[in-house]
């Protein structure tokens, strides 16, 4: 399969076509991807037909090596993967933090024995990792966490706590920094491996106003870890932790969709509002604020456009770029108010059969939206930036 | 900034230095108060003319440069800044356009030299009424014998004063509002029967309206096609809509930077009032208002330069955009003056009213956002 020829890609194409056709099940054709919903139940027959149907084909993680269980191809092959899944309304079964960070952390830093125990688990989807980072008192500043780790012999004992903990509720086992020693800041901390299913692991989920508790606190009593789970050296974890954080912001850029994402907003006016006997939508205030939004939201495109070319040019970096993180995060959030606007009542459904999954998934994403402007720091934190480092406005001086 | 050529960074280096030195705003100050007539100094227009900034789109066979639009959009926004007031939008970027997209060999080869070389100024004559309307025409052209006879009124002609030759449009068929049935005609202002009269703005620039009384033109004044001159129209507006968003993005872009330096040396309350959170986060929120706009003028530049399909809509997208942009701008201008942007002594208020101005010419941000859903089908 390294032959990147085009006859080999659609000999490739037409081979998933007929795999997919013959084992994604029909009932689930156009469903979400459960592995997206926040509330796990129990998986359907067809979901978990599916799901191992496409970890034993390794095609969840089509680039990851085949010795593994992956798929073993390039990333061009796996893009037709992607893309036949998408023509045939199925979902990639095969998700999570194991296959979007820790998978490939590990396959750069694990030992042999550390891939062939964790990897293939991943790739057929029997085991979900969690994240256990950032604590109460080690946010943006990571490195000062203080969860304690202490060699006893054969074995790792874990007490302390770790906060915002993605899918701790769900997760199997956890991906953890640890400080391995108190007299070192970034050389004390260790990256270790641990069993969520044990008494030692407490895990309280965050309920968050869109229903969901995609977070929790998790806290650690006297927690256990095999000495065989260190990965790296003891004290070494931080340049793991460091390559497991750009595996997360890739992740993180290439999902979420937002601007290619959903059906455009004049489609769904279109249908909820309906058009005049001009075939302009119906509602002339609607069709004004949503035309605003459509060419803001064309304006911001064309900024990021210009932004790539001006970077590649000889101008050096963009003073555009300063602008993408609140101008793209309001207008997302602009775009799911007026998506709730058009749908009316039928965009306020909470659950059930009576609204549709495109209904259900606006109001939950509306609010789980609200987050937006508040990660990756806060539209005020943006505006400062702007305000003290591009237009060198100075800071405020306290005053008699 | 998008990424230029050598001859686009040449010509930009040389509009932004011209103002800088020969232009400033207080250059413009001296025009208004002079009460000139036509709204600009026309020892100015002749040093513009004599750098060839009339004839960047016009070809070379016909003794522009051929520089293309983003080029012309480049010197625009220089001037935009320093409000520099001139005919180059209406004759060198409108009724250019007009010319080399439409024109007759004949009528190109009579009007593009004079007008690359600004011994000649052109004005399109459009509007009819208050708002920007190109399809309500009314202004009649009757056939007689080999030509026409024109008779009707048209509206808020910039630079209608000044101008030598004018390009019009008419019915010759249908009724006002019908697309159908617009003819574009190239008529010398000094033909008998126009007749002319001064509109004082706002703004202090040059604007015009212009009766025309059975002003008699031959068939040969007919640009393009009789009866169905409205798409070239749209062309022609498109270019002229362009360019000003051009000239409306550098004015938008200085009065935003005037602002920036008075915020950063204005004291109250003993520190100067841009450490002020409140104050800030305004100038960060126009900041990022004024690049989106920047990208979006720029890509309808570049879109008519490519002769592209799409250059209607990312015309009206730039021009709302720019116009909402430049409106907000204009207003916290004054606002964080505070009682000085109130004096005429202060540069604030042109910026203000060449703002208004500007929104209104060509569209308002309110037609083009109409535009712009109806050329997406809704």
């Amino acid at each position: 399969m390294a032959d990147f020829g085009g006859n080999d890609l659609e000999a490739l194409r037409s081979e998933a076509r007929t795999w997919i056709e013959a084992n994604f099940p029909a009932d689930l054709k156009g469903r979400p991807n459960p592995m997206m919903r926040e509330e796990r139940s129990t998986p359907s027959a067809f979901q978990e037909a599916w799901r191992k149907a496409m970890g034993e084909k390794g095609w969840g993680v089509p680039t990851w090596p085949a010795q593994y269980g992956g798929g073993g191809l390039s990333a061009a092959e796996g893009r037709i993967i992607q893309q036949e899944l998408a023509r045939a309304g199925a979902y990639n079964p095969i998700g999570g933090m194991g296959v979007m960070m820790f998978g490939p952390t590990l396959l750069e830093y694990g030992t042999e024995a550390q891939k062939q125990e964790h990897i293939p688990k991943i790739v057929k989807g029997e085991v979900q990792w969690c994240q256990g980072f950032s604590e109460p008192g080690a946010g943006s500043d990571l490195a000062a966490l203080s969860t304690k780790c202490e060699d006893k012999g054969d074995h790792f004992l874990i007490n302390g706590q770790k906060i915002w903990t993605s899918g701790a509720q769900f997760a199997d086992w956890c991906f953890c920094l640890v400080r391995t020693d108190t007299s070192k800041k970034h050389e004390g901390i260790s990256f270790v491996l641990f069993t969520m299913h044990q008494p030692g692991v407490e895990v309280r989920p965050i309920p968050l106003i869109a229903g969901n508790s995609p977070f929790c606190e998790t806290f650690f009593t006297d927690a256990r870890a095999e000495k065989k789970d260190l990965v790296g050296p003891l004290n070494g974890g931080w340049t793991i932790a460091k390559r497991l954080l750009q595996h997360e912001r890739g992740g993180l850029s290439g999902g979420g969709g937002g601007f290619g994402g959903g059906r455009g907003l004049v489609d769904l006016a279109k249908q909820y509002v309906g058009v005049d006997d001009q075939g302009r939508i119906a509602d002339p205030d609607l069709r004004t604020r949503i035309t605003a939004l459509e060419i803001e939201g064309r304006a911001f495109q064309q900024t990021a456009m210009r932004a790539m070319m001006e970077s590649k040019g000889n101008s050096g970096p963009s003073a555009a770029t300063s602008i993408m993180k609140n101008a793209g995060t309001q207008w997302m959030q602009a775009r799911a108010e007026i998506t709730l606007e058009i749908m009316g009542h039928q965009g306020l459904g909470w659950t059930g059969d009576d609204f549709t999954a495109e209904e259900l998934g606006a109001v939950r994403g509306w609010l789980g939206g609200k987050a937006f402007t508040i990660y990756g720091g806060s539209q005020e934190v943006q505006s400062n930036i702007i305000s003290k480092r591009i237009l060198g406005l100075p800071d405020l001086t306290q005053h008699t | 900034m998008a990424v230029l050529n050598e001859e686009q960074s040449m010509l930009r280096d040389a509009a932004k230095s011209w103002t800088q030195e020969k232009s400033p705003v207080t250059a413009f100050r001296k025009m208004r108060d002079s009460g000139v007539e036509v709204g600009f100094d026309a020892a100015a227009w002749t040093e513009m003319a004599e750098m060839g900034w009339a004839g960047v789109i016009i070809p070379e066979e016909f003794g522009g440069s051929d520089f293309g639009y983003l080029s012309m959009g480049l010197i625009l926004e220089e001037l935009g800044r320093t409000l520099t007031a001139s005919p180059l939008l209406a004759s060198g970027l409108g009724a250019a356009s007009a010319l080399v997209l439409g024109g007759s060999a004949g009528q190109k080869s009579e009007w593009l030299p004079k007008i690359a070389e600004g011994t000649a100024i052109g004005a399109l004559a459009v509007d009819e009424g208050a708002h920007h309307a190109p399809e309500k025409v009314a202004l009649a052209a009757t056939k007689s014998g080999a030509g026409y006879y024109l008779s009707g009124t048209k509206t808020f002609v910039l630079e209608g004063l000044a101008a030598n030759v004018l390009i019009v449009s008419a019915r010759t068929s249908g009724k006002p509002g019908d697309r159908e049935g617009i003819t574009l005609f190239v008529v010398p202002a000094d033909a008998k029967g126009v007749s002319r009269k001064r509109l004082a703005l706002a703004d202090s620039r040059g604007a015009a309206n212009i009766t025309f009384d059975k002003v008699e033109v031959g068939a040969d004044a007919v640009v393009g096609e009789a009866d169905k001159g409205y798409p070239l129209l749209e062309k022609v507006l498109d270019r002229a809509r362009a360019g000003i968003s051009a000239e409306m993005l550098g004015a938008a872009v200085q009065a935003f930077e005037t602002t920036l330096d008075y915020l950063k040396v204005r004291v109250q309350f003993g520190q100067v009032i841009g450490s002020f959170q409140a104050l800030q986060h305004r100038a960060a929120k126009m900041f990022t208002d004024l690049e989106l706009a920047r990208s979006a003028v720029e890509a309808a530049l570049t879109a008519i330069d490519n002769d592209s399909a799409d250059v209607p809509e990312l015309v009206s997208l730039a021009k709302a955009k720019m116009g909402d942009v430049f409106h907000v701008v204009s207003n916290e201008m004054v606002q964080m003056h505070g009682g000085i942007g109130m004096t005429d002594a202060h540069d604030a208020g042109f910026y203000l009213k060449r703002a208004r101005a500007c929104e209104a010419a060509y569209g308002s941000q309110s037609y083009h956002r109409d535009r712009y859903a109806r050329i997406q089908g809704y």
